[in-house]
C-alpha cells in the first residue's frame, strides 16, 4: 500500500519501485473471471498458492487471479510469465507437475497444451494460438497481467499514466481535442462519436454534470464489458476521470447490470484503492481536479441500458426511458447534463490520450477507429472474448479465430448487436467489420454480440426468438413498441405453428415499419430488425413455411414429424424404450413405427438410434409415410 | 424565453421556446388526435397518436408532438401519410384491446379503420397511464400504479393505499378513456374491500 500519491513525481516513482520489485520474478497468471470459476478456476489457484508455499518458492513465483483471458472455452487457463507458455483447461491435481517440471525445470509439460485442431501439435506459446493470432487485444489483453484487486497490477503495466499526461500537460479542451481527433465512437450501440457527446454535455450551462459508466450489458450471449470491468476495472476508471476532467465533472456514476455481482465487487474494490492513491477524490494527483464515483447497481432490466432509462433508474425510479428530444447530454439525471457512454468507450480513453490520437487513428477504418471487443458464440468451435481492429472481416473472426463451423455443417448467417440487431448471411461474410457497414446491412455493430448460426438453425425461429425477448423486456410504455411487438410475436408464432397466412410477411414489414418509426426509445426503434432481417435474406425460409407448412431446417416442432424408416429399422427396441410418449410401436423382431398422434417430437428416437442404423428421419412438409401392415415387419436382424 | 418561428402543415407559427408542437400546432387550430395527453398532468408520450413528422434540412423523422419541443425553422405537418398511418396501426392495436369502445371507435372512423387485422385480446385497458399519473401528479395519492413490463404490463390498485383512499376520490374513473376502471369497479364500496379482496378483483 503506497498511500496517497499527491504528485505525478509520486505515481511515476511508486511504478518504478513496483516494477524494481518485480525483477526477475515470474508469474502464474490464472484466469479467474466468471467464466474460469464456473469450471475450477478458484480450485487451481488455491492448489497453486499451497504448491508454491509447500515447495518455498514464495519470492520468485507469484499467482495471479486475473480476469478472463477471452478464450472461455478453454478456461481454466494458465499462463506462465514472462515465457507467455501457456495451458488449457488446467485442473487441480495438475498443479504439482506444472510448479515442478515447467517451473523449476523448465520443462513443457506437452498433456495441458492447447493442441491445433488441424495438425494436433499441441502449442506451447499462447501468442502462437491460432484464436489469439489473429486478434489486436489492445483493451482485453491487460486482463492476463492484472489481478483486479491490485491497483498495482494496473500501474505497473503503465496504467494511469494517460491521467497524468491529461491532467499535467494538456488542457481540458486539448483531451477533448484529442478524443475528438481520435474519433473514439461509442461501443454500446449506434457508434456516435464520443467527443462530440462530451462537448454538449461540457457545453451545457447548467453547472452540476455527471459521467455515467453503462454497464447494463443486456444482450443475449454478450459479455465483453463484464470482462473488462471484472478483469480491469481501474483501465474503465482512468478512462472515466479522463472524460470527467475533459468535460468539467465532478461526479460520476458506474451503473451495473444486478447479474453481474463479480464486476460489482470489483468495481468498488477499484474505486477504493483509487481513492486511498488519491486517483479518485480530492485533488488527484495534486492537480487540483476532484472527481468521485459512485456505483449503482441495477434491478434487472434490460431496457435500463437504454441511457435515458438508465438516468431514471440512477434517480431512483423505475427505469423507464423518457422522449430524449432534448438529449441526455444536455438533461439527464435530474435534468443535469449527463454524459454517458459504456464500458469499452470508456476503456478506449487511456489509449487515445496516453498514446495519441494519431496512433489511434492507425488501426481501423475510415469512419472506424480502434478495436472492437466481440463475444464469439453460437455455432463456432473457438467460442470466446476476442478484440480485433475495426474493419477485420466476419469470415476472419469466425474462421480464423473462432476456427470455424464444428462438426462439419455448413455456416448460414451471423447475428451481430444483440436482439436490436440483424443476422447476416453468407454472401457477406467477406465485410469489414465497422459501424457504418454493419449498419448498411441492416444490422448493426451494437454492443458487440456475435452469434454464429448454421444450417441446422431456423430463422424465423431466430426472429421469434429475439422477437419474444424484446416483447418481455421492452418497458412497455409506449403503444407502438409494446402493441407493435406483440402482434408481431403473435405473427410469428403463428408461422412456426403452422398456421401461417398470405400476407403475413408483408404485414410484418408494414408493423415493423410503424415500430421503429413511432416507438419512443431505441428499443422500440431497433426491435424489427431481426425480423426485417431475416425476411430481407431469408425470406424463402418463411414462404416454405407459411404455404409449404414446411421448416427447412427442420426446428420448428409443429412443423416436423419423426419418421423410421422401415428399410433401415433393425427392430433393436432402443428408440421403442426410451420414447417418453410410449408413441413407438413395435417389438423385437418387428419394424418399429411412430403413432403420430402420441408423438410429443422431442427428438430422444432421433438421438438414440445407433448411428450404424440412422433409422430415424426427420421430415417437413412431406406427408408422413403409413406404417406397414404388421404381417410385413418381421425381419431378420442383418448380421453384424 | 425567446420565441421562435416554424411551419405546422404549412401555417408560420410564432410560438414560445419551451412550448410543445401539440401546444403550438392546436394555436394554430391544427387538431392533432391525442389519447394520453391531458393538460393538467406531464406530457407522457405513450399513446404516439400525436406522432407527426418533422423536417429538419434534408431529414425527415416521426416524433411525438405532445413532447416535442418548438424549435427555430422547424416544418411540420401533422397528416402526413407516413403519419396517418402510424395513427391507423395505432388504432388497430387500441380496437384489438379496447374493442366497442366510443373514443377507441370515434378514432377509427375519423381515419377510415374498418376493423382491426389482430386478434381482440380485449381487457380494455390501453395503458394511457392517465389514471396512474393523474393519481399520482395531481392528487398525490399513488394509489393505482403500473405492474410488470413489456406486453405483461398492466395497471392495478395498489390495495393498500386503495382500500383507504379511492372511496373518497373517484377522480380516475371519468378520465379513463375505455371506463374500463368504472365497469371493473363499479358499485365496489373501497372502504369495505380487503386487501385479499382487492387482489382477486384485479387478478379477474
Amino acid at each position: 500500500m503506497a498511500g496517497r500519491l499527491t504528485s505525478i513525481v509520486d505515481l511515476e516513482r511508486l511504478r518504478d519501485e513496483i516494477l524494481a520489485k518485480r525483477q526477475g520474478r515470474r508469474f502464474i497468471s490464472v484466469s479467474n473471471g466468471s467464466d474460469g470459476r464456473t469450471r475450477g478456476s478458484w480450485e487451481v489457484i488455491r492448489a497453486f498458492v499451497d504448491e508454491i508455499e509447500k515447495q518455498g518458492l514464495e519470492k520468485e513465483v507469484e499467482v495471479k487471479s486475473t480476469g478472463c483471458h477471452g478464450f472461455c472455452q478453454m478456461e481454466p487457463i494458465v499462463l506462465i510469465l514472462p515465457e507467455g507458455i501457456c495451458y488449457v483447461q488446467v485442473k487441480p491435481e495438475h498443479v504439482s507437475e506444472i510448479i515442478s517440471k515447467t517451473l523449476i525445470q523448465n520443462e513443457i509439460i506437452e498433456q495441458f497444451l492447447y493442441r491445433d485442431p488441424v495438425t494436433g501439435q499441441g502449442i506451447t506459446h499462447e501468442s502462437e494460438i491460432p484464436f489469439y493470432k489473429g486478434q489486436a487485444r489492445l483493451v482485453l489483453g491487460n486482463n492476463r497481467f492484472i489481478d483486479p484487486w491490485h491497483i498495482d497490477d494496473y500501474i505497473a503495466l503503465g496504467g494511469y499514466s494517460a491521467l497524468a499526461k491529461a491532467l499535467d500537460k494538456m488542457t481540458p479542451e486539448q483531451v477533448l481535442d484529442e478524443v475528438k481527433r481520435a474519433n473514439v465512437r461509442g461501443r454500446g450501440g449506434s457508434g456516435f462519436p464520443a467527443g462530440i457527446k462530451w462537448e454538449t454535455t461540457r457545453n451545457a450551462p447548467e453547472k452540476i454534470k455527471y459521467v455515467i459508466v453503462n454497464a447494463d450489458e443486456g444482450d443475449p450471449g454478450a459479455y465483453m464489458d463484464r470482462g473488462l470491468l471484472e478483469g480491469n476495472p481501474h483501465g474503465v476508471l482512468e478512462g472515466l476521470i479522463i472524460g470527467a476532467y475533459a468535460i468539467g465533472v465532478h461526479e460520476g456514476f458506474v451503473y451495473v447490470r444486478q447479474e453481474y455481482p463479480l464486476a460489482t465487487e470489483n468495481v468498488i474494490h477499484a474505486i477504493e484503492q483509487a481513492e486511498e492513491y488519491g486517483l479518485l477524490g480530492e485533488n488527484i494527483l495534486g492537480s487540483g481536479f476532484d472527481f468521485t464515483v459512485t456505483v449503482h447497481r441495477g434491478a434487472g432490466a434490460f431496457v435500463s441500458g437504454e441511457s435515458s432509462a438508465l438516468m431514471t433508474a440512477i434517480e431512483g425510479k423505475v427505469g423507464e426511458p423518457r422522449p430524449k428530444y432534448i438529449h441526455t447530454s444536455v438533461k439527464g439525471i435530474w435534468e443535469r447534463p449527463s454524459n454517458l457512454n459504456n464500458v469499452e468507450t470508456w476503456a478506449n480513453v487511456p489509449l487515445a490520450i496516453g498514446r495519441s490520437a494519431d496512433w489511434y487513428n492507425s488501426i481501423g477504418t475510415e469512419g472506424s477507429k480502434g478495436t472492437k471487443i466481440f463475444s464469439l458464440v453460437g455455432k463456432v468451435k473457438n467460442t470466446g472474448l476476442v478484440e480485433v481492429p475495426m474493419g477485420t472481416s466476419l469470415r476472419d473472426i469466425i474462421y480464423d479465430v473462432g476456427g470455424g463451423i464444428p462438426n462439419g455443417r455448413r455456416f448460414k448467417a451471423v447475428q451481430t448487436g444483440g436482439p436490436s440487431g440483424g443476422c447476416i448471411p453468407e454472401q457477406f461474410l467477406d465485410t469489414p467489420v465497422d459501424f457504418d457497414q454493419l449498419t448498411e446491412l441492416g444490422s448493426m455493430m451494437g454492443s458487440g454480440g456475435m452469434i454464429v448460426m448454421d444450417e441446422d438453425t431456423c430463422m424465423v425461429d431466430v426472429a421469434r426468438y429475439f422477437l419474444n425477448f424484446l416483447s418481455e423486456e421492452s418497458c412497455g410504455k409506449c403503444i407502438p413498441c409494446r402493441e407493435g411487438l406483440r402482434q408481431m410475436l403473435n405473427i410469428l408464432n403463428r408461422i412456426i405453428e403452422a398456421n401461417g397466412k398470405e400476407g403475413d410477411i408483408e404485414l410484418l414489414e408494414e408493423l415493423s415499419e410503424v415500430v421503429i418509426d413511432a416507438s419512443l426509445c431505441a428499443l422500440g426503434g431497433t426491435a424489427p430488425n431481426p425480423v426485417l432481417t431475416t425476411i430481407k435474406y431469408f425470406r424463402n425460409e418463411y414462404e416454405a413455411h407459411i404455404k409449404e407448412k414446411r421448416c427447412p431446417a427442420k426446428v420448428c416442432k409443429p412443423l416436423i414429424s419423426y419418421y423410421i424408416q422401415p428399410d433401415k429399422c433393425q427392430a433393436c427396441l432402443i428408440c421403442l424404450r426410451n420414447c417418453p410418449a410410449g408413441a413407438i410401436h413395435g417389438g423385437k423382431g418387428l419394424i418399429h413405427w411412430i403413432d403420430q398422434e402420441k408423438c410429443t417430437k422431442c427428438g430422444v428416437c432421433l438421438e438414440v438410434c445407433p448411428p450404424r442404423f440412422d433409422a430415424v428421419a426427420k421430415l417437413s412438409g412431406e406427408p408422413v409415410p403409413p406404417p406397414l401392415p404388421e404381417t410385413k415387419v418381421i425381419r431378420k436382424r442383418v448380421a453384424q | 424565453m425567446k420565441t421562435v418561428t416554424l411551419e405546422i402543415d404549412g401555417k408560420k407559427i410564432e410560438a414560445k421556446g419551451g412550448m410543445t408542437l401539440l401546444e403550438a400546432a392546436r394555436e394554430l387550430g391544427i387538431e392533432i388526435p391525442t389519447l394520453c395527453y391531458q393538460e393538467q398532468l406531464a406530457p407522457y408520450g405513450a399513446c404516439r397518436l400525436c406522432s407527426v413528422e418533422i423536417i429538419k434540412g434534408e431529414r425527415s423523422r416521426v416524433v411525438a408532438a405532445c413532447v416535442y419541443p418548438v424549435e427555430e425553422g422547424l416544418i411540420v405537418k401533422t397528416d402526413s401519410p407516413r403519419v396517418v398511418s402510424i395513427r391507423r396501426m395505432l388504432i388497430e392495436f387500441m380496437l384489438a384491446v379496447a374493442p366497442r369502445t366510443k373514443v377507441i371507435e370515434d378514432l377509427a372512423a375519423r381515419y377510415g379503420v374498418e376493423g382491426t387485422r389482430f386478434e381482440a385480446e380485449a381487457n380494455l385497458c390501453i395503458l394511457c397511464g392517465l389514471c396512474v399519473r393523474y393519481c399520482a401528479e395531481v392528487k398525490k395519492a399513488n394509489a393505482i400504479g403500473f405492474v410488470g413490463r413489456g406486453i405483461s404490463r398492466q395497471v392495478a390498485f395498489l390495495p393498500e393505499i386503495a382500500s383507504k383512499t379511492c372511496m373518497s376520490c373517484r377522480e380516475c374513473f371519468s378520465l379513463c378513456p375505455t371506463a374500463k376502471i368504472p365497469r371493473e369497479t363499479d358499485g365496489v364500496c373501497f372502504l369495505d374491500l380487503t386487501v385479499d379482496d382487492f387482489l382477486s378483483r384485479q387478478s379477474k
